[in-house]
């Protein structure tokens, strides 16, 4: 007897590896962006950006320094504008509004897109003014409502149950990965609808990188999280999908799983392999 | 473009190691068979002895593994390569044992004459040598082809085991007096089937490790 030597394809079994495709899966698009470049000034910064951000997903952005990972990020919440000589052309979808639109304003974007940064800087006020700053410039003065939000706030960040006895003493007091949480507190306590965080536990020693990498689990459920970070393992832990920045360029944008399974290009490879060049 | 020199070399003792596990395997059951034609018992005790080492190989080989994914955290192929020299292992590993299974039966006959014509049973060995060392050269080179056509061989295997079991039922029923050498020789046949099934496990793990995806070779 011989065996038919079978197809590729039908030799494929049930048991296959690798996410599936982003289309079977994909839910609501946050962000869209539509070829988008970048300049600072004669830099091309970002070429071409084609990326959708995925609603109550996590989406993680990585690449070597200089990639232009950081400065995506920033265009999503238009902080990037706070540099003099950027110009930018194409478009960023947010709920199918294009961000960069001159009647869009920056205030009524960032209500609803929170930003952490990669060192903690909470206020130098109390924890609780900490996180009622933005409810009260919003216009909530009702002590009973801000109690309310407050507590919802670090509740949702993981870190009442730290600081519930101490509300009224300087956030500066608090270590560096719970300072950070009072950060994502204050994001939360306006209710945005996506945050935005780069490099959040870089300064975080390895305990208060796990309770903040734990939190983002949890924060997606009610929130999309667009992360930009070095520590790839980090991307594989908790994101759902990757996008791999190079010289401005998406390289490749994936389910997280594949990205680290098996990639496309042999550049993104290269990156998560610890293969530089 | 910087590579990670310390995990490249590693990862190549690993491989280093694999191929002397394969090829102490591959030794071990050749010498086996030879033993059982020769009817050479201190051959075959040999075989048990021998594999200690060969079980202390495959130990070392998982050791260095687990050590390098605590270490280097390696993901992508990487990651696949070192799973897949793990798994490769097991499997010659395995054949290490059929070795010895087959040198303990060596042992059960001992110097009774053969009664069954070994003719189809040194075919089968000979092609299951064939596939095995093939098997490793193939994975070495990372040659899928070479894998694909290796493991289909394993459909001859299959049929001169299942034509043998047949002849050497045949052989029991007319000489009951002999059923004991029969039966041990049933066995052998057996090992050495099995033995060319870990070829095409091998060829099914350089698939997953090139093309990241779940292959079946042979059904």
């Amino acid at each position: 007897m011989v065996l038919k030597i079978q197809e590729e394809k039908t030799f494929v079994k049930k048991i296959q590896t690798g996410a599936k495709p982003v289309t079977e899966v994909a839910g609501n698009i946050v962000y869209d962006t539509r070829n988008l470049n970048l300049w600072y000034g004669d830099h091309h910064g970002l070429k071409d950006v084609n990326l959708g951000i995925y609603e109550n997903e996590v989406t993680a952005i990585i690449g070597p320094s200089g990639c232009g990972k950081s400065t995506y990020l920033k265009t999503l919440n238009r902080m990037v504008e706070l540099v003099p000589i950027v110009r930018t052309s194409g478009e960023i979808l947010y709920r199918e509004r294009n961000i960069l639109d001159k009647d869009y304003t920056v205030e009524e974007l960032r209500t609803r897109v929170g930003m952490v940064f990669q060192k903690p800087n909470p206020f130098p006020k109390s924890i609780y003014d900490n996180i009622a700053y933005g409810p009260r410039i919003h216009g909530i003065k009702n002590k009973k409502i801000l109690d309310e939000i407050v507590e919802k706030s670090l509740r949702g960040a993981a870190i009442w149950d730290e600081v519930k006895d101490r509300l009224n003493q300087n956030a500066y007091g608090l270590s560096g990965g719970q300072q950070q949480r009072i950060c994502i507190a204050r994001c939360l306590a306006v209710e945005p609808d996506v945050i935005l965080m780069d490099e959040p536990t870089s300064a975080l020693d390895p305990i208060s990188t796990l309770k903040v990498e734990e939190l983002v689990q949890e924060l997606k459920k009610d929130y999309s999280i667009v992360i930009v970070t070095h520590n790839m393992q980090q991307a594989a832990r908790i994101s759902d999908r990757t996008a791999f920045f190079l010289s401005g360029e998406v390289i490749e944008y994936d389910k997280t799983d594949v990205i680290f399974q098996t990639p496309a290009d042999q550049r993104t490879e290269d990156y998560i392999s610890g293969r530089f060049g | 473009m910087i590579v990670r020199e310390r995990f490249e070399q590693e990862m190549q003792e690993v491989q280093k190691q694999f191929v002397e596990i394969a090829t102490s395997s591959i030794h071990a059951l050749k010498t086996a068979f030879d033993a059982l034609l020769e009817q050479d018992l201190e051959k075959s005790l040999k075989i048990l002895e021998d594999d200690l080492v060969i079980n202390r190989l495959e130990e070392e080989i998982n050791d260095r593994v687990i050590l390098l994914i605590a270490k280097q955290q390696p993901v992508a192929t990487d990651l696949r390569r070192l799973m897949v020299l793990v798994k490769a292992a097991s499997d010659m590993e395995r054949v290490g044992d059929y070795a010895v299974n087959i040198a303990k039966e060596t042992i059960r006959i001992g110097k009774d004459p053969l009664i069954f014509p070994t003719n189809n049973l040194q075919t089968m060995c000979n092609k299951t040598v064939e596939m095995l060392e093939n098997i490793i050269t193939a994975f070495t080179e990372e040659d899928t082809v070479r894998a694909k056509e290796i493991a289909e061989l394993d459909d001859y295997v299959d049929d001169l085991y299942g034509a043998t079991v047949t002849l050497l039922l045949r052989a029991g029923a007319e000489n009951p007096a002999h059923i004991h050498q029969i039966t041990h020789l049933t066995f052998i046949c057996r090992y050495l089937e099995r033995s060319a099934d870990h070829a095409t496990n091998i060829a099914e793990h350089l698939f997953y490790l090139i093309k990241g995806k779940h292959y079946e070779l042979n059904n």
